[in-house]
């Protein structure tokens, strides 16, 4: 009985193939069809997909397990207004002694300055760090050193460079141990940061030295209350899983120190590398939908295509159809033959589609115009929407097929 | 084997109606070789294609081998054609892309699956074991035609029926057929009704009935 079935099974695809395969132009023009639509869904997604590993690989470079915390009140949509001076070091020693699953704490007050070298100046965001602020944010040096425990106690006026700074005020040659003046003090270049690639508040376009060095070269500012204001506070979280606890104890904690109402909004806001990653990517993976969503337009004029062509081969083969209904197939017989063959194609479309997406996703990341990734998500995606597309739309026709009058079919030309 | 009472067949054309068959009765036994005659008109297709289960009576009752068959819904009609008839066209109606041996296979399709050996077996029965990788096109109408009674016997029917077999061929050719037919019937004593024009074939058949206006009018034995 099982062989039975596979017989017929493998019966009805050899009649699919055979339909298939003696109208070769028409049906390569329907795969076709299929074929864009497929390699279109295959290249935007991957398109997408790409994206979201560029993004989640810049939010890593930042540093795993971060938290930073900047003054003023994170607003939608709009910019944050005036200079904060709401958080400083006070706040920092606070989370470092009374809040658990912390291993490091820094502290940075950033300002702009104006750089000189020679000829050469440009305006650099210039920040002032604490011991550990380097490690804290995955700051790692290509060149030369960063600072030692020395610097940060001594207040040396030692400069550490984005990779952009360096290479726009020195060009080609080594900066290290030159002279940069800032404000009122001159700086010793001691290294040059590795290059993050990232755009946005990119370490780039930074230059860091030592905080203590930081308050010679600008008056750091001070709250009604006395505390030193800083620009952000960064840490590192011990164990990941208490990253959500962290964020709650620290928030309480500022609240209490901050003297803020019930009512009032946090004066300062609270991001976690590990919540910016989830929110982007899922972000990027609602983009990667929508951008399949676009292609899959191409796909369903495919499968019209489709249901158009089977239209035209029942038409075509109402007299097949009355022999074989004449020679006993029952009304499952036929529409399963002409669903088959609908399927075949849409299938075939969908595999062709699948390589030349693949490729076209491998081209444009190797020209560097994109990053492209292909999951194995997208291609079963793609493979079982042409197949299922090839099923709906060639179930009308089919079903019509099925449907044939077998005297009448049997009269037709 | 086939017992018809009270045939008739009406067709509905628009406003008013088309009776085809009115009420024939009409009794063939297990092994009859039969020929139905008639004028164009007369209704001799429409009644073997009611005989072969390709359509249904507009009243009457039809007992084939015993069962009756008239109220069969499509699908039982369609067992009915794949286990029991045989059907041998004016036209040949073979699959035009399918070689010989392939259309052969065909006929056993729908009948519980193909076998290549039984298809060839059969094309030698008919005399075309040499031609059974060729396609229609490539050969003569009787070549065709063989091939056709080929695809019919094949599954091995208790009943063959044949609507002007010899319609389209050439006289040579048309006889080939008609002494195709009658050794078959004669060698497997199956039942065959086989329409036609030509009264030298129909006095090859055991009976001939003779139709006129959707009405049995005569029968008689050869």
């Amino acid at each position: 009985m099982k062989k039975d079935q596979l017989k017929k099974w493998l019966e009805a695809l050899e009649t699919a193939w055979v339909g298939v395969v003696t109208h070769k132009l028409r049906s390569s023009l329907t795969i076709l069809g299929i074929v864009i639509g497929v390699a279109a869904v295959i290249t935007l997604m991957s398109v997408g997909e790409g994206a979201k590993a560029q993004i989640i690989s810049n939010i890593e470079k930042m540093g795993s397990n971060l938290v930073i915390i900047r003054p003023g009140s994170f607003t939608f949509g709009g910019v944050r207004g005036g200079v904060s001076e709401t958080l400083t070091m006070e706040d920092a020693e606070a989370i470092s002694k009374q809040v658990p699953y912390i291993s490091a704490v820094a502290s940075s007050y950033s300002s702009s300055l104006q750089l000189v070298v020679g000829g050469e100046n440009m305006n650099s965001q210039v920040t002032g760090v604490t011991a550990e602020y380097m490690q804290i944010n995955n700051m790692k040096v290509a060149s030369g050193a960063s600072f030692s425990e020395e610097d940060y106690q001594r207040g040396a006026k030692v400069a550490v460079l984005g990779a952009n700074v360096a290479e726009t005020l020195f060009g080609n040659t080594s900066p290290i141990g030159q002279q940069v003046r800032m404000g009122t003090i001159i700086v010793h270049v001691i290294g040059v940061l590795e290059s993050k690639g990232t755009r946005f508040n990119s370490p780039d376009d930074a230059v860091y030295i030592p905080l203590a060095a930081m308050q010679q070269a600008v008056a750091q500012p001070r709250t009604p209350q006395g505390g030193r204001v800083v620009s952000s506070v960064s840490l590192t979280v011990s164990d990941q899983s208490q990253t959500q606890n962290v964020i709650d104890d620290i928030t309480s904690l500022l609240r209490t120190r901050h003297k803020l109402a019930a009512s009032a909004d946090n004066d300062f806001n609270i991001m976690s590398t590990e919540e910016i990653a989830s929110t982007l990517s899922e972000t990027m993976g609602t983009l990667t939908l929508l951008l399949g969503a676009i292609a899959s337009i191409s796909l369903l004029v495919g499968g019209i295509g489709v249901m158009n062509i089977m239209l035209v081969s029942v038409l075509e083969r109402t007299r097949e159809i009355g022999i074989r209904k004449a020679l006993g197939a029952r009304e499952r017989d036929i529409w399963i033959q002409f669903l088959i063959e609908a399927a075949f194609l849409t299938f075939a479309g969908g595999i062709i589609g699948v390589v030349l997406g693949w490729v076209i996703a491998y081209l444009v990341s190797s020209m560097g115009l994109m990053t492209t990734v292909v999951t194995a998500d997208i291609v079963i995606l793609a493979v079982s929407v042409s197949i299922g597309i090839g099923l709906f739309f060639g179930f009308y026709p089919a079903w019509n097929a099925s449907r044939l009058n077998p005297i009448e079919a049997l009269r037709a030309e | 084997m086939i017992r018809l009472q009270d045939i008739a067949k009406v067709y509905p054309m628009g406003e008013r109606e088309l009776t085809v068959l009115r009420g024939v009765n009409l009794n063939i036994e297990k092994g009859e070789l039969v020929a139905i005659m008639g004028p164009s008109g007369s209704g001799k297709t429409t009644l073997l294609n009611l005989i072969g289960c390709l359509d249904k009576p507009t009243s009457g009752s039809y007992h084939l081998e015993g069962r009756e068959v008239s109220r069969l819904s499509s699908d039982e009609l369609s067992q009915v054609r794949a286990r029991k008839i045989g059907f041998v066209f004016q036209t040949f109606n073979l699959l035009p892309r399918l070689s010989a041996l392939a259309n052969v296979e065909l006929g056993m399709r729908y009948a519980g699956g193909s076998d290549p050996k039984r298809a060839l077996k059969a094309l030698a029965k008919v005399g075309l074991s040499d031609r059974a990788n060729h396609r229609p096109t490539e050969l003569s109408g009787g070549e065709q035609q063989r091939v056709a009674i080929a695809r019919a016997l094949v599954k091995n029917p208790p009943l063959l029926l044949a609507d002007e077999p010899t319609g389209n061929l050439d006289s040579h050719s048309g006889e080939e057929i008609i002494s195709v037919l009658t050794s078959l019937h004669a060698e497997r004593g199956i039942t065959l009704l086989m329409i036609t024009h030509d009264a030298n074939i129909a006095h090859h058949c055991q009976r001939i009935i003779h139709l006129k206006d959707g009405e049995v009018v005569s029968e008689e034995t050869v």
